[in-house]
């Protein structure tokens, strides 16, 4: 079957083949993204991204149902780790979507991390633009759990929702620069659970101190996700975020951003993928490596040498 | 990137006994698997749905209840219907000897009983995924 003809003409398995053939690299898959490409640009990219167990996966069920109420089609990418050792994964996010299955609005795809540290996996980018292709209004990205460093979402979503748990720490926590820094709308979830008061002045105290805020100052919005109780506010707030991005240029400006970065990406690869094909011809790859081990050469002599040879060519 | 075989594990129907399914969930990711479990108490049709979503390359279904001559084959059915005619459906749990050929000719390429190494399942998967 020709995946993108059949994508476009609504076929859920040539969407589900598509994101396939992109994950793994297969030879179809630049081509598949040729022809889908001119189709996307419309989905807006919502990041719900929080530690483990913060609740991200409850969460998003809960904002899906709440958009698929508002007529809306919905894309879900839910990351979870690749064991470093096995490069298996157990991805579990479906769990809490289950109601979402026998949605036909409705897309799920879960995907391992496969060796990417940034808590997104390595085709993301691709499978959000492939769904946005096959005409879903709104994507939702819901990272692995994350530590405090792991923020490539904001380089995917258009909106990021951080969410947070009571009782995870200190409020020397919040001024650490990392995930803190990149919410576009705050989460505190199981607002039930001692500590959330706390929790609360302390992000408004970290808003507070945050100077490069200009025009949109990320609300904090309290929900118990597994009851559904808070969920309308918050889909508010993120609906406020997106007409105020849009409305102060903030929305084109990171697309530009993005579109640049996966350019420069793409070529990066590229260049990295020519480079080793000609460093085969080279041929005495194995001597320099034992050279620079002994210390004979230095790397930075012998990187700078092979670049003047490549690039000679 | 090398391809890596994607395999839903999956609980059909009332059944709440999951421990088997998340030990053979634990050795496939150990062998390199992406495993991806959804949880207790599954329809046949969602079952199915999420097995395309997910495009996996097996289906391996777990059961305890004694409803798998109902349930596995209405599994099988609606995963050909849905046109993925590659994928490999096996089963395991408790299952009688007797059932086992029935569920073969239904389309469920093998079943895994009680007290099967996790190593056999993991060598059959490899040998036999497409």
């Amino acid at each position: 079957m020709n995946i993108a003809e059949e994508l476009l003409k609504g076929s859920r398995l040539a969407l589900s083949r598509a994101i396939t053939a992109v994950e793994n690299e297969y030879d179809d898959a630049v081509n598949i993204m040729q022809q889908l490409y001119p189709h996307t640009g419309n989905a807006h990219i919502i990041g719900i991204t929080g530690p483990p167990g913060a609740g991200k996966s409850t969460l998003t069920d809960k904002l899906a149902k709440e958009y698929r109420r508002q007529g809306k089609t919905v894309g879900i990418i839910a990351i979870d780790p690749t064991s470093p050792f096995s490069g298996g994964a157990i991805l579990g996010d479906r769990i809490r979507m289950n109601e979402l299955t026998l949605d036909e609005g409705v897309f799920i795809r879960s995907m391992g991390t496969r060796g990417s540290l940034g808590g997104l996996s390595r085709k993301t980018a691709e499978a959000v633009k492939i769904l946005d292709a096959s005409g879903k209004d709104v994507i939702l990205v819901e990272t692995v759990g994350v530590g405090q460093s792991e923020v490539d979402i904001v380089k995917t979503a258009d909106t990021t929702l951080v969410v947070l748990v009571p009782g995870l720490g200190d409020d020397i926590q919040a001024i650490k620069a990392g995930i803190l820094e990149i919410g576009d709308v705050f989460a505190i979830n199981k607002a039930d659970h001692d500590g959330v008061d706390r929790l609360h002045t302390e992000l408004e105290m970290m808003l507070d101190l945050n100077q490069k805020m200009t025009e949109w100052r990320p609300p904090i919005k309290r929900v118990i996700a597994n009851r559904g109780e808070g969920i309308t506010d918050l889909l508010a707030s993120i609906e406020e975020q997106i007409a105020q991005s849009r409305q102060s240029g903030q929305f084109v400006e990171r697309r530009r951003d993005r579109t640049k970065s996966e350019l420069l990406v793409m070529l990066d690869e590229q260049v990295g993928r020519y480079v080793r094909k000609q460093l085969e011809n080279y041929g005495k790859f194995d001597e320099l490596v034992s050279s620079v081990e002994s210390r004979e050469k230095n790397p930075y002599g012998v990187v700078n040498d092979i670049m003047a040879t490549i690039l000679q060519k | 990137m090398e391809k890596r075989v994607r395999v839903l594990v999956a609980k059909p129907g009332l059944d709440g006994h999951d421990r088997g399914a998340k030990v053979v969930a634990r050795a496939l990711r150990d062998a390199g698997f992406e495993v991806i479990y959804t949880g207790l108490r599954q329809t046949p049709e969602q079952i199915a749905e999420a097995a395309l979503q997910e495009d996996v390359n097996v289906i391996a279904l777990s059961l305890l209840s004694g409803a798998h001559n109902h349930l596995f084959p209405r599994i099988v059915e609606l995963i050909r219907g849905k046109g993925m005619t590659d994928v490999l459906m096996i089963g395991g749990g408790v299952i009688p000897d007797a059932d086992i050929p029935t569920l073969k000719a239904a389309g469920i390429a093998e079943v895994f009983t009680p007290g099967t190494p996790t190593t056999t399942i993991i060598d059959y998967i490899n040998a036999n995924v497409k």
